[in-house]
């Protein structure tokens, strides 16, 4: 028998396959940003970014690129997923890349080098080993903002 | 083109993070008592021999199937209860009981007492032989 108690209202269920595939491109993406330190990669990124965390993540030109070119050649059942983690990530993803641009117009590069390594670490994760940001850092922001 | 050093750094950091926290996650530990857990602090009854206590949160994708796997092992267990609480809605608790991630599924014991520990998604045998070493 099972209780579900305060559960939020149902939302938008997503292609769990769009996110995962976009979190490859931004790989690359930023990857390329941290090889040749050009801060119009990490531009380009947190517009994507800034659509994802405020539209959704089913909006980003990576998910237009998934469902154009992808989604039509894939196969077999779709494996639904709850749009709030990934947008939760996007949003995660936008406030890394504001700090790297922010590190360029202030001179410090150091600060683009480091905020672009760890958005590139967590959207290599998303992309390599499905991992959920929402799930591990969300709880531990409650707990330390709340103390 | 600069150096690819900071990306290889990166990559393989992310990888052993990765491979670490795959292996690691739904695997029912054993952790020590954090004290008796009643159907007041969780606002739900419990099973006479067991309860799953599941914590979820709205930015995360496993908790949904955590959910369903459960469901669907107690569904047919009359003496084993599921109880999912939205961590948010009881932070209280969250620090009592030390949830740190979700999902996070507590093997709690008919007298109340937390007996294992599920972090992460936990897969269909590791639940039904956690709820069997519960008498």
């Amino acid at each position: 028998m099972t209780q579900v108690i305060d559960s939020k209202k149902s939302t938008t269920i997503i292609d769990a396959r769009g996110p995962r595939f976009g979190a490859v491109i931004t790989t690359i993406v930023l990857a390329a940003a941290l090889a040749t330190n050009n801060v119009w990669f990490i531009v380009a990124q947190a517009i994507a970014f800034a659509i994802g965390a405020f539209k959704g993540p089913q909006f980003t030109p990576q998910a237009f690129i998934y469902k154009t070119f992808v989604k039509p050649r894939l196969k077999g059942e779709v494996p639904a997923e709850d749009v709030r983690p990934p947008q939760f990530a996007q949003s995660v993803g936008l406030l890394f890349a504001l700090v790297a641009i922010a590190g360029v117009v202030s001179g410090v590069n150091a600060i683009f080098t480091v905020a672009v390594a760890f958005a590139l670490g967590a959207a290599f994760l998303n992309a390599a080993f499905n991992f959920c940001l929402g799930c591990e850092i969300y709880l531990l922001l409650l707990r330390a903002r709340k103390n | 083109m600069k150096s690819l050093l900071p990306i290889v750094i990166v990559l393989v950091l992310a990888s052993g993070y990765g491979f670490w926290h795959k292996n690691t996650r739904g695997k029912v530990v054993v952790k020590s008592d954090k004290g008796l857990i009643t159907p007041a602090m969780i606002g739900a009854d419990l099973g006479s021999r067991a309860t799953l206590l599941q914590f979820s949160s709205a930015f995360c994708g496993p908790c949904r199937a955590t959910r369903l796997l459960i469901e669907d092992v107690t569904a047919d267990m009359g003496d084993v209860a599921h109880v999912e609480l939205d961590a948010e809605a009881n932070l209280e608790l969250v620090r009592q009981l030390d949830i740190r991630s979700t999902p996070t599924t507590l093997f709690i014991n008919g007298a109340g007492h937390e007996v294992g520990r599920a972090v992460g998604a936990p897969k269909r045998d590791q639940v039904l032989s956690a709820i069997a070493a519960i008498r």
